[in-house]
């Protein structure tokens, strides 16, 4: 599903955080939002997931602006992979998961076949099928994600939100969890943080810098060398290497003035 | 339950006890035995009855707390609810209910109870959404000041009026009569009813707050739903069998322990395991120092307590939590 996110202005309390963000995302693509600590990637995707009101501005998904649905008519066709709740209060994996049929439920909805049947093939599909009935807290970090990811798969979305998912993960953990989520096909916007990964996965990348889109589009002409300077303050170039594969290239000196 | 109604002060045989119930609540068979009418029927049954509904109401306010504000610790004391029905029950115990508009204790104790609620809700919000850590610091000290309060209350009381004080405050349900029943027996049904149709958004609370709002649920207004019904349901039991603390902090974790922290088997078996637990305990408060009668809250915890110690021992996966 196609998310355009048009003239978007956020404050929290009296400060605006985000101004006038434009954004889209084509439906199947996974698109990146970089930018600096506090440059207000996770704000925007809080606009997104229906958490935080936008002060003017639209959000759309699916052609439908999501800040006129009913939060739960919204989760059905957005589901999001966040950093809060880190040990789920005691839940096992398996009731982790089911945490994405909620938005397909009323009062009092039991869980049907249809139900089940879209929690075991998270499951499946995330490699998590064995730890079903592990408690959360006792999981790896990889593990753990992994788990979030099958809840979010679980809401059968067609729009993904994900923030730092591969944070404090090490290397092995973080390509296997993104290559996931290139298999599943769902529409995705992903904040991530390490410049290297998210060129090399990302079909388009966004680079917020102090509440604004500065730049947009495939990840070769969104990274350039001026921006990652001015906005990263490194120096740096995105090149794409021989056998296609995107990669960051650090400078001897990426502090240099 | 026939056990619990027939041992007491007098012991009557299951089998009589049986024969007065079957009689009330049927209307067949007789009753020849006035004394043992009277006992098992006037006293007893609403005794046990009361014992087993407020241990319910207790348990399943515990236990939907604790998921409200995020903390295990959680329970209608913590949240300053207790020490408002406190200060209400001692004032009217003291100066007697011409003060208070004529409210009774369990009266007061309940208007106690609410406004303490109303007191910690409006002190919990922050930019007009309650915040789980600001919602148990607001309870702590709301229940403080509410505490001093009862403390000088207490102070210039008679002896007489003390033990009064005491007792309330330590719990009892004693004082149970037909009666008042059918209202605590409603209030809590349905009060239980209405959280227990929260299972799966409780659930979705424990994911925390931003992902319980990308499943599709309004945490704002579930959390304020939650905390009002809780506090009317802590109010309404506390009103009529005072301040038995631990059941609502132990039962929820008990059941946690043996079954998981689902919310659509936890609230229901809360409620279950809180019936039971306070009909024994109960039962014990009337046999362990025949014919004199112990205050419910000193065994809820002098049980409860090293049980659950003990359960905490064996069980290692609770620190992760």
């Amino acid at each position: 599903m196609r998310l355009t996110v048009d003239g978007l202005d956020i404050t929290l309390g009296a400060t605006p955080v985000l101004r006038d963000v434009v954004l889209d995302v084509s439906p199947g693509q996974i698109v990146g939002l970089v930018g600096p600590n506090g440059s207000g990637k996770s704000t925007l995707l809080r606009a997104v997931y229906r958490s935080l009101r936008p002060a003017a501005g639209v959000v759309e998904v699916g052609g439908r602006d999501v800040w006129r649905l009913s939060s739960r008519a919204a989760a059905r066709h957005t589901a999001a992979v966040l950093q809060d709740g880190a040990g789920a209060g005691g839940l096992t994996v398996a009731e982790t998961v089911a945490l994405g049929r909620t938005p397909h439920h009323g009062v009092l909805g039991r869980d049907g076949e249809g139900d089940r049947r879209a929690v075991a093939e998270a499951m499946e599909n995330c490699g998590i099928a064995p730890l079903a009935d592990r408690d959360l807290s006792s999981l790896s970090g990889g593990e753990r994600q992994r788990v979030l990811l099958a809840r979010a798969l679980a809401q059968a979305p067609e729009l993904l939100v994900l923030d730092e998912l591969t944070n404090h993960l090490d290397i092995r953990a973080r390509f296997e969890l993104l290559g996931l989520i290139r298999k599943t096909g769902v529409t995705t916007l992903a904040v991530l943080h390490d410049l290297d990964l998210a060129a090399r996965f990302c079909d388009r990348l966004v680079v917020l810098h102090h509440g604004r889109a500065v730049a947009a589009g495939p990840v070769l002409d969104a990274l350039t060398p001026r921006l990652l300077h001015e906005v990263f303050g490194v120096r740096a170039r995105a090149e794409r290497h021989p056998d296609g594969v995107i990669r960051i290239t650090y400078e001897a000196d990426p502090l240099a003035p | 339950m026939v056990l619990a109604i027939g041992i007491g002060a007098v012991n009557v045989p299951a089998g009589d006890v049986w024969t007065v119930l079957v009689h009330h609540a049927t209307g067949r068979g007789a009753v020849d035995d006035i004394a043992l009418d009277q006992i098992v029927w006037q006293f007893r049954t609403p005794r046990v009855v009361l014992a087993a509904v407020v241990g319910a109401g207790l348990a399943v306010a515990g236990a939907v707390l604790q998921t409200l504000v995020s903390n295990p610790l959680a329970d209608p004391t913590v949240l300053g609810f207790s020490h408002g029905a406190s200060l209400g029950a001692v004032l009217v115990i003291t100066l007697g209910g011409a003060g208070l508009g004529g409210l009774g204790v369990s009266g007061a104790a309940f208007a106690g109870a609410l406004l303490a609620g109303l007191l910690v809700f409006a002190l919990g919000q922050r930019r007009g959404r309650l915040a789980p850590t600001r919602l148990v610091l607001a309870g702590v000290a709301v229940g403080y000041v509410l505490l001093s309060a009862t403390s000088f209350v207490q102070l210039r009381a008679t002896p007489t009026e003390l033990r009064g004080v005491m007792f309330w405050m330590l719990g009892s349900v004693s004082g149970a009569r037909w009666s008042q029943l059918p209202a605590v027996t409603a209030v809590v049904a349905i009060g239980t009813a209405l959280l227990a149709s929260f299972g799966r958004r409780l659930n979705a609370l424990l994911a925390g707050d931003e992902s319980a709002t990308s499943l599709g649920v309004d945490v704002h207004r579930t959390r304020a739903v939650l905390l009002v019904v809780a506090a009317l349901l802590t109010g309404t039991v506390i009103a009529v069998a005072g301040g038995i603390g631990f059941v609502g902090l132990m039962i929820p974790h008990l059941v946690r322990l043996a079954l998981g922290a689902d919310h659509r088997r936890l609230l229901p078996l809360s409620a279950l395991l809180g019936a039971v637990y306070l009909v024994l305990v109960d039962l014990l408060s009337r046999t362990v120092d025949r014919p004199n009668e112990l205050p419910l809250g000193i065994l809820t915890a002098l049980l409860g307590a090293p049980f659950f110690l003990w359960l905490l021992r064996r069980n290692k996966g609770l620190d992760a939590a």
